[in-house]
């Protein structure tokens, strides 16, 4: 009697590898790398990475050029400011910036959001008018000049930036919800939960919630990339986050008056946002797709 | 029609107002004005006398009342930064120069998007249509602050074509025009792009085609008049993006428009002007916005119905 042996391939085989490789395309390979390396590492691990402090810098070594340019040395691989402080270091401690900005205002935003969007379309009526009406004025509202008269009233500070983006954001995410919330409460389970005693809030938190969540991360995640830019686009103006933040936005206004003798000053840091925003597009779209892909309008 | 109409134009009153709000909250927040304005060896009578002739003594729903009446005349008090001129001067003097670059910028984007978005419905799906899409994406992630310096350290830095700032002649437009349109140049395209798609699949393109018109006939003279509809409806959208998209531009350029004027009062914390800037701004946003709407209304009769 021949005995079947079942050999299991080797890792290495090629039906395995091929097999790997094609669960590994399935994956937004790009932008998930570019993401990792440039956000997500540097903010975790700022004091880690960062070869030097961000914000102690000593004026003899003032505008150095980067490591591979004439008088640029490995010590300061990309260069320094005009205080003399280390650009890279600068740059990884943006992102940790960057990160908590979008994090703080994104989670305060959608929770808000959330909370009125789940309200407006399960209560429906005045409340729902109300809300409603809030989300038209405040998605009419100029961002831009919001900020700005905030800022010229109060003064450049984190939770500043935090508020304008936060009255900013919400109104997606309350019209988001509420959309989603009107179609699920019509459903049996709804009617069942309140037949079986469930207080309002009960309903809305353990039976509609769970089932919006999948939108909001869809939603969340495209917005990540948009924050970062506003973000860095009000602390260039003077309107976002108060010097000596090492916010890459900052950085930018910081090294427009050297375009001339210093051009690596801008540069490095408006790349870093370029690539940082492309790859979070990158990620949103590839997300919406797989998710939620009647989302595509929002 | 005229209800919805009614409807909108109620709305963008409504939001107008919440903007005057906010802004007159805004600047009690920022301090008793009294300090700014009265010397530091001022006694307690010249506090309430100067207080009086504010009429800062009075309730703050007066207050508000007051400003709102000032508001709607268009006065906005003196400036502090710049002695001797009202704020409401300011802002229209500034002004002229915003709406001459907001313009050129638009027709930078519509020259630029327009070609690209109709080329790339032509030939879908082939290397045309993925470097337009890629352009797209470009679009949406440079940073206009960061794009205006980059081309400030090319074009006029180091090839030394155009001036880094200022305004003069076309010359000083270039730049802060491509500045400024850049992220409408994505947003038109996919808009042409895709009403472009729909146009080149109906009958009567089909017809052109059986006529024996020549193929760059067909696709520029009869596609693209047809598809523009859509496109054209979305300008006013984009016209009030470019406004608050110039504050953004000016400072970088120091084009002497009145997003640099905010931007200056903002940072001499001059609270009249910014009041002003943001009042006048937001008023020509929220109104295009309605514009946009009512257009949009007109062409699409189920909007009328949500």
């Amino acid at each position: 009697m021949a005995t079947v042996t079942v050999r299991t391939l080797p890792w290495y085989a090629a039906p395995r590898v091929a097999h790997a490789m094609r669960r590994v395309r399935r994956w937004p390979l790009v932008p998930l790398v570019i993401l990792t390396f440039l956000l997500v590492i540097p903010a975790l691990l700022a004091p880690q990475v960062a070869p030097h402090d961000p914000l102690k810098g000593s004026l003899s070594k003032r505008l150095k050029a980067p490591a591979w340019l004439e008088g640029g040395s490995i010590e300061y691989p990309l260069g320094t400011d005009k205080m003399g402080r280390d650009l890279l270091s600068r740059m990884i401690y943006g992102a940790r910036v960057s990160l908590a900005v979008s994090a703080v205002a994104i989670f305060v935003g959608g929770a808000i959001g959330t909370t009125l969007g789940l309200m407006s379309g399960y209560f429906g009526g005045r409340i729902d008018g109300l809300i409603m009406r809030l989300v038209d004025i405040s998605l009419s509202l100029p961002t831009i000049l919001l900020a700005l008269v905030l800022v010229a009233a109060v003064g450049p500070s984190f939770w500043t930036v935090i508020t304008v983006l936060v009255v900013l954001l919400w109104a997606r995410y309350a019209r988001l919800v509420r959309g989603e919330t009107l179609s699920i409460k019509e459903r049996d389970f709804i009617a069942r939960a309140r037949v079986a005693g469930a207080s309002h809030t009960r309903i809305m938190t353990k039976y509609l919630f769970p089932n919006v969540v999948n939108s909001l991360i869809v939603l969340a995640t495209l917005q990540v990339g948009y924050v970062i830019l506003l973000e860095s686009a009000l602390s260039f103006l003077g309107a976002g986050l108060p010097r000596p933040t090492p916010a890459w936005g900052l950085m930018v206004a910081d090294g427009r008056e050297l375009i001339v003798s210093a051009w690596w000053v801008s540069m490095f840091p408006g790349l870093a946002i370029m690539l940082t925003v492309l790859a979070l597009n990158l990620l949103g779209d590839w997300l919406r797709d797989r998710l939620d892909p009647k989302l595509r309008n929002v | 029609m005229q209800r919805y109409i009614a409807r909108r134009f109620l709305q963008s009153l409504l939001a107008i107002w919440v903007m005057s709000l906010v802004v007159f909250t805004l600047a009690r927040f920022s301090g008793n004005p009294l300090d700014v304005m009265l010397p530091l060896e001022a006694t307690a009578e010249d506090y309430d006398r100067v207080s009086k002739h504010w009429g800062l003594d009075k309730p703050l729903y007066t207050q508000y009342g007051i400003f709102l009446t000032r508001a709607l005349q268009g006065d906005f008090g003196m400036s502090w930064k710049w002695p001797g001129r009202s704020a409401m001067d300011l802002v229209w003097e500034r002004l002229p120069a915003t709406l001459q670059l907001a313009g050129f910028a638009l027709l930078v984007s519509v020259v630029i998007a327009l070609p690209i978005g109709v080329l790339s419905a032509v030939k879908k799906g082939t290397p045309w249509d993925t470097a337009a899409k890629i352009i797209a994406l470009m679009g949406q992630s440079l940073p206009g602050f960061w794009l205006g310096i980059v081309l400030m350290w090319i074009f006029a830095v180091h090839l030394g074509w155009f001036p880094t700032s200022g305004r003069g002649g076309l010359q000083y437009m270039i730049l802060p025009a491509i500045t400024l349109g850049w992220f409408q140049v994505a947003a038109i395209m996919r808009l042409v792009r895709s009403s472009m798609l729909e146009v080149l699949d109906s009958e009567f393109v089909k017809l052109t085609r059986i006529k024996g018109l020549a193929e760059w006939k067909v696709v520029w003279k009869h596609c693209l008049r047809n598809a523009a509809i859509a496109p054209i409806t979305f300008f006013a959208i984009i016209a009030g993006v470019l406004m608050t998209g110039s504050v953004v531009t000016e400072s970088v350029f120091s084009w002497p428009g009145t997003g640099l004027l905010v931007i200056d009062a903002v940072r001499a914390r001059d609270f009249q002007v910014v009041q002003a800037v943001v009042i006048v701004f937001a008023g020509i946003f929220i109104l295009t916005n309605l514009l946009v709407d009512i257009l949009y209304a007109y062409l699409d009769p189920r909007i009328r119905l949500r």
